[in-house]
C-alpha cells in the first residue's frame, strides 16, 4: 500500500489555497471533473443519497439482533463476518475486510482510526464527526478508560479488560455489544432497535429497554 | 444560506455538515469506482493531510474540518494521477469563484 506521511508542497500560486472558498473548490472540482467525462454528476447524486438515506448503523443493528437470537449466526459472526453480514444481504465498500469483536463481561473492545477515518461503512453508514476528530483519535488510543468516562459516560470496572482496535489498515473493526437483560423474548426487530451505533464502535453499552429490569 | 436548510436527516443528525462536504465524499467515492484511482491511494493522501494539518496546528483544534482535508487530499491526488493539471484546477476555481460572485452581487 502507497502512504504518504507527508503532502508535496503545491506549486505556489497554481494550486486551490485552504484559504480560498472550501465550496467554490469543490464545485470547481467536481464541474472540472464532470467536463472531462470522468464521472457524472448522477454517479455522485446517487452515492450521496445511498449514504444520506440507505446505508447507516440500522443495517449493522440487525446483524447485532441475528448474533443474539441465533447462536450459529454470531459463531460466524465472529470467525468470518463478511460471509455473515452478506448472510443479510449486507456489505460492500469499506466493508471488504470487516472483523467483528465480541464485548464479554471480561472484555470490552473500541475501535478508533488512529491515523484518518476508516470505518465499517456497509454496518454504520459513515462516521460521526467525533469519530474523525484528532483528540478522540489520540485520546482513545492512549487512554481509553478516561476516554470511555469522561467524554462517553461509560465508566467500566476496573475487572474488565479493555481493548483498542486500530482500523487504520485493511481490516474495518466493529463490535457486537453485550445483550442487555431484559430482552428475553424480544424479536429480533425489537432487539435492533435496541442497538446503537456507539455501541457498535464500543464507545457505549446497549441499554435495557425501559420498563423491563 | 440557501440549501442549509434542506439538508436531510436521519435520526436527527447530519450526515455531512453543508452540500459541499457531500459533494466532495461523492466525488472521491465515484472516481474510485470509475477505478481511477485504489482506495489506499487516497487514503494515503488522507492521512498525510490530517496529519500536516496536526502537525501545523499543535495543540489548537478549533478550526479542524475533516472534509476539507479530505478535499486536498482529492485535488492533490487527482493532479498527481493525471486526471487534470494544475492549471485546468485553478482556471477552473477562478470561473467557479467568478460564478459565485455574479450569483450573490
Amino acid at each position: 500500500m502507497s502512504s504518504q506521511a507527508e503532502s508535496p508542497p503545491p506549486v505556489a500560486g497554481t494550486f486551490p489555497q485552504p484559504e480560498e472558498d472550501i465550496a467554490v473548490r469543490a464545485k470547481a472540482l467536481e464541474a472540472l471533473l464532470v467536463e472531462k467525462g470522468l464521472v457524472s454528476t448522477d454517479a455522485i447524486d446517487q452515492l450521496v443519497s445511498a449514504y444520506e438515506n440507505d446505508i447507516g448503523p440500522m443495517l449493522g443493528a440487525k446483524v447485532v439482533a441475528r448474533a443474539w437470537a441465533d447462536p450459529a449466526f454470531k459463531e460466524l459472526l465472529l470467525t468470518d463476518s463478511n460471509a455473515a453480514c452478506r448472510q443479510l444481504g449486507i456489505g460492500g465498500m469499506q466493508g471488504e475486510h470487516m472483523r467483528v469483536l465480541e464485548n464479554t463481561p471480561q472484555v470490552h473492545h473500541v475501535v478508533v482510526c488512529t491515523l484518518c477515518s476508516c470505518y465499517p461503512w456497509p454496518v454504520l453508514g459513515l462516521p460521526p464527526n467525533w469519530y474523525k476528530y484528532p483528540a478522540y483519535r489520540s485520546k482513545m488510543t492512549r487512554e481509553p478508560r478516561r476516554a470511555l468516562r469522561e467524554d462517553f459516560g461509560l465508566e467500566l470496572d476496573d475487572s474488565v479488560e479493555v481493548k483498542v482496535w486500530d482500523s487504520s489498515a485493511e481490516i474495518r473493526y466493529w463490535v457486537l455489544p453485550q445483550r442487555p437483560a431484559g430482552t428475553e423474548g424480544m424479536s429480533e426487530q425489537e432487539l435492533a432497535g435496541l442497538v446503537t451505533r456507539e455501541a457498535m464502535i464500543g464507545v457505549a453499552e446497549v441499554e435495557a429497554p425501559s420498563g423491563r429490569s | 444560506m440557501p440549501g442549509a436548510a434542506g439538508l436531510p436527516r436521519r435520526n436527527g443528525e447530519l450526515v455531512f455538515d453543508a452540500p459541499w462536504e457531500s459533494r466532495a465524499f461523492g466525488l472521491a467515492v465515484a472516481l474510485h469506482q470509475a477505478r481511477l484511482f485504489r482506495w489506499e491511494e487516497f487514503q494515503g493522501r488522507l492521512i498525510g493531510e490530517i496529519a500536516a494539518w496536526e502537525r501545523d496546528h499543535g495543540g489548537d483544534l478549533s478550526s479542524w474540518n475533516y472534509y476539507q482535508r479530505w478535499l486536498r487530499a482529492l485535488e492533490l491526488l487527482v493532479v498527481d494521477k493525471g486526471l487534470c493539471s494544475p492549471g485546468e484546477l485553478r482556471g477552473a476555481v477562478s470561473e467557479a469563484a467568478a460564478a459565485d460572485d455574479h450569483h450573490h452581487a
